[in-house]
């Protein structure tokens, strides 16, 4: 618990304006994207320096203060929900890109950046950014390292790990340390630049980063594919995959989150189709083209009721606009949406989406489908209310049930989330006992006193600050 | 409150980069739309009290809408702001004098047209009699802060006392009718305004408008939907859908953004009221600003013509979001010979006036002004063409601000097209 003498300590540190301690302050940093989750921290900071950041984690190591970093809190995870109270820790100043290094082909920036400015100061010279979230508009880049966000470029270019060359960080003492830097070779010990990334603020802040990048592609288009069947999508997806084709982008929506999506987009989208394949190739023109061209073919050949190609990049973007808004559109239907992140390998996506209407129709829940059917990284979304008790039980059920099948199928619990507070009950699934164990030491070794966002990624905490109920 | 509409916001935080000012606040969530409505759901829930800090987050809220067409939930922002600040208002005791002037504006005033005549009549006996002149030379003005100094400043000669009374209420076209409309006059713009609403009648006639102007309409009551004044809002209402229902007309004309969207939600705003609700609809159908029926008339295709000029747009934020016209008011300014039309960044972003914020929250609203000031240089243009009273005043207010009323003008889009109009037909 905070007391009036360290909020003193702390405004001395950042400075008045930036300590915030006023009941509605302390409500708007409560949660995040994540439905069901809310928690008031004691105070709101928000460093103006990576050396406030220090000087801040130092005070509050010393007396034990637990801190929660926070970016936009766009994350689906309950990754940033302060459930142990204390300080959440924001990165709004921090929000400068330090340098775009051209001949390195590099850029290094703050962590409050946003994701989407960064990737268009980069692309505005020629440079390119891949991993693109779907709250790139609002997210910042320190989140996106924490949480290793994926996006819907996943499928050809990685995630944001295969991006993060260098990191600087605060440890959970207050120390400063830099791992990594614009080095493509370095082999100097552990690799704790990937130990960061995704590490979702439980061993330390990142202050500063430095993130790879590779030439913008010549060209690019966009395919959207019709069918009357899921399984026939979905064995489209694997006849792409089989075919030794990687595609930028290759995305997966059902009837009823298209429908939802172009309720708001009013893009034009086929809302009699039963499941729609987005599909996009970039790079050389004429190696797109052969692409594009085999791509359509197979997609015809597996039962494709229609095959579209984007007449303008403007309508292509829509097309992605509309995908990235699937989740919040899905919440038009009912009033408690709860997204899922369970991942298997790619030839196991048509299994996997069997399998989860399986499982939502034995519980009688409603679950939606969408997802980057081409990493194998899909989205049931449950469509709920939480204030009917006996349902929640039902949907607790059947997302349990369909981790244990993705588990099973080769996959994991989450693929671009994190576990957070969410899914800290089911990383064992994922990890084993053994597993688990390995990483609370390493948790413990950096953080011995448990304050850097105590009560995520690993279960049996107490949730006991949950002191706004749902 | 609307329970389920709160619980439709999922908190994904589409809406904050579309917030003026969770940007100008340096990205606070307590004046985010997503901050807004956590508060507001605490508050209903018994979460925790509607404390100042609380009020001060729906106070600073501009209510421009800008996070509605962005939500991919479909949250009716608006409709909760105006429940939680009816709510807060109706129930907090507030200081006296705020009371009074709440009281004098919205009751004594804005309900009453000819009491707004009488006041407009007021400032124009004030700028005409040498007391404007008198009251800037003698620099009392100075006494005034620098926002209602600057206001004094831009706000527009008005007409005569006599002008106003007597309002033509009959217009037809001078070409062969197509259709029959009415034009809602409004208060403000009936008054301080009344030029713009003239050359609105005369562009609806060479548009082929036989045009009524009943005699029985009031103010819209958006003022008072948006400071927590619900009730008299409704009360505005049902005379406006009283005086509009024999008229036997196509459409309900109007010139001003935020006017138009609060007309057009009449319908929920007499939800609840049995009796008014499918009048209240019907009215509500028949509404459409003045841009889309000259588009729908073939107005663009007319001879527009100005002189070599740059001109740009700055979005009336009730227009765009709420009526969703903002393509119509792009394609006549496109079509005017001789003038460039140059979009500005961010046209669709508020300009800080929003009914009275900018004389109660002038700090933020200067900032935000500043910020559509920069954008709008960037532009070139000589001319800013606006679609609704307040922005233009802002407007106004920010070319003075910035020193630039030698070389840049603030009109609404009335005004430049029946100059554009008139340019290209001389004999007209």
């Amino acid at each position: 618990m905070l007391t009036k003498n360290g909020l003193e300590v702390l405004t001395a540190i950042v400075g008045k304006e930036n300590v915030e301690t006023s009941q509605a302050s302390k409500l708007v940093y409560s949660f995040d994207a994540t439905p069901q989750f809310q928690s008031l921290p004691d105070a709101i900071v928000s460093p103006r320096s990576a050396s406030e950041v220090g000087q801040v984690v130092k005070w509050c190591s010393e007396q034990e203060i637990p801190i929660v970093p926070r970016g936009s809190g766009t994350n689906l995870s309950a990754g940033t929900t302060p459930l142990q109270g204390g300080i959440v820790l924001l990165m709004k100043h921090l929000d400068n890109i330090l340098e775009i290094d051209e001949e390195n082909l590099t850029v290094t920036t703050q962590p409050g950046v946003n994701t989407l400015e960064l990737m268009e100061a980069v692309e505005a010279k020629g440079l390119f950014y891949p991993p693109d979230p779907s709250s790139m508009k609002i997210s910042q880049i320190g989140g996106n390292i924490n949480e290793n966000s994926g996006g819907l470029r996943g499928l050809k270019y990685g995630v944001t790990r295969d991006y993060v060359m260098g990191l600087e960080v605060v440890l959970p003492n207050g120390e400063t340390i830099r791992t990594g830097g614009k080095l493509a070779k370095d082999v100097a010990g552990y690799d704790l630049t990937r130990l960061f990334v995704g590490s979702e603020g439980t061993l330390g802040i990142i202050t500063e980063v430095t993130l790879k990048l590779i030439p913008l592609p010549e060209t690019k288009k966009t395919v959207l594919a019709l069918y009357e069947d899921m399984d026939a999508a979905a064995r489209t997806v694997s006849k792409i995959i089989a075919s030794k084709i990687i595609p930028a982008t290759l995305e997966f929506l059902d009837q009823p989150t298209i429908k939802v999506v172009e309720d708001f987009s009013n893009i034009g989208l086929p809302t009699h189709a039963k499941a729609v394949l987005l599909i996009e190739q970039d790079g050389d023109a004429a190696v797109v083209d052969k692409d594009i061209a085999r791509i359509v073919s197979i997609c015809e050949d597996n039962q494709a009721i229609e095959v579209s190609m984007a007449a303008s990049e403007t309508e292509a973007e829509a097309l992605r606009s509309a995908r990235r808004s699937a989740l919040s559109a899905l919440a038009r239907l009912k009033p408690t949406t709860i997204l899922e992140d369970a991942t298997v390998p790619r030839s196991e996506i048509a299994n996997m989406v069997e399998a989860i209407n399986r499982i939502a129709e034995k519980h009688q829940v409603e679950i939606c489908t969408f997802g980057h059917a081409g990493d194998g990284n899909l989205h049931p979304t449950c469509l709920t209310d939480a204030r009917d008790k006996e349902e929640m039980k039902r949907v607790e059920q059947a997302f349990e049930e369909i981790f244990t099948t993705a588990v099973a199928l080769g996959g994991t619990i989450t693929g671009e989330h994190g576990v957070g507070a969410m899914k800290a009950p089911y990383l064992h699934l994922k990890l084993g006992e053994a597993g688990v164990e390995a990483m609370r030491s390493i948790k413990q070794a950096f953080d011995p006193k448990n304050i850097m966002n105590p009560g995520k990624m690993f279960a049996n905490e107490n949730r006991k600050r949950v002191v706004v109920k749902q | 409150m609307d329970y389920d509409e709160l619980l439709n916001c999922m908190r994904c935080g589409f809406c904050l980069p579309s917030c003026p000012t969770y940007i100008e606040s340096g990205k606070d969530e307590a004046h985010s739309p997503r901050g807004r409505i956590a508060l507001m759901k605490a508050v209903v829930d018994g979460e925790i009290e509607p404390d100042e800090e609380v009020k001060r987050s729906l106070d600073m809220c501009l209510g421009c809408r800008a996070c509605e067409p962005v939500c991919p939930s479909g949250v009716n922002y608006g409709h909760l702001l105006e429940q939680a600040r009816d709510i807060i208002y109706q129930n907090q005791e507030q200081p006296i004098p705020v009371k009074a002037v709440r009281k004098a504006a919205f009751q004594g005033l804005f309900p009453h047209q000819n009491r707004m005549i009488g006041l407009t009549g007021l400032i124009g006996f004030y700028q005409r009699s040498g007391l404007r002149t008198a009251a800037r030379k003698s620099g009392m003005m100075k006494l005034l802060p620098d926002s209602m100094r600057l206001m004094e400043k831009v706000l527009p000669d008005v007409p005569t006392s006599k002008a106003m009374k007597q309002r033509q209420r009959l217009f037809q076209p001078t070409v062969p009718v197509k259709k029959r409309v009415a034009f809602f006059a409004g208060c403000l713009m009936d008054t301080v305004f009344l030029s713009t609403n003239d050359a609105t009648t005369k562009l609806l006639q060479y548009a082929g408008c036989e045009i009524i102007v009943p005699e029985a309409q009031a103010c819209c009551g958006a003022l008072h939907g948006h400071s927590g004044e619900k009730q008299q809002a409704k009360t505005m209402a049902k005379r406006n859908i009283a005086a509009f229902e024999e008229a036997g007309i196509d459409y309900i004309i109007t010139n001003a953004g935020g006017c138009g969207a609060f007309l057009v939600d009449y319908g929920h705003l007499l939800k609840d009221e049995p009796e008014w609700k499918d009048r209240a609809e019907a009215f509500s159908s028949k509404i459409k600003d003045i841009s889309s029926v000259l588009v729908e008339l073939g107005f663009d295709k007319l001879p527009l013509s100005l002189q070599d000029e740059i001109i740009t747009y700055q979005d009336s934020c009730h227009l765009k979001n709420v009526q969703k016209t903002f393509m119509e008011p792009r394609k006549l300014l496109s079509c005017i010979e001789g003038a460039q039309y140059v979009e500005m960044k961010d046209a669709g972003r508020c300009c800080g006036s929003a009914g009275i914020y900018n004389l109660v929250e002038t700090e933020m609203s200067m900032q935000i002004l500043d910020y559509k000031m920069k954008q709008t240089k960037a532009t070139k243009a000589k001319t800013i063409v606006t679609a609704n009273p307040g922005c233009l005043l802002q407007m106004k207010l920010g070319i003075e601000k910035e020193g630039l009323s030698d070389q840049m003008r603030a009109v609404h889009i009335v005004d430049l097209l029946l100059e554009a109009y008139e340019n290209a037909n001389p004999s007209s």
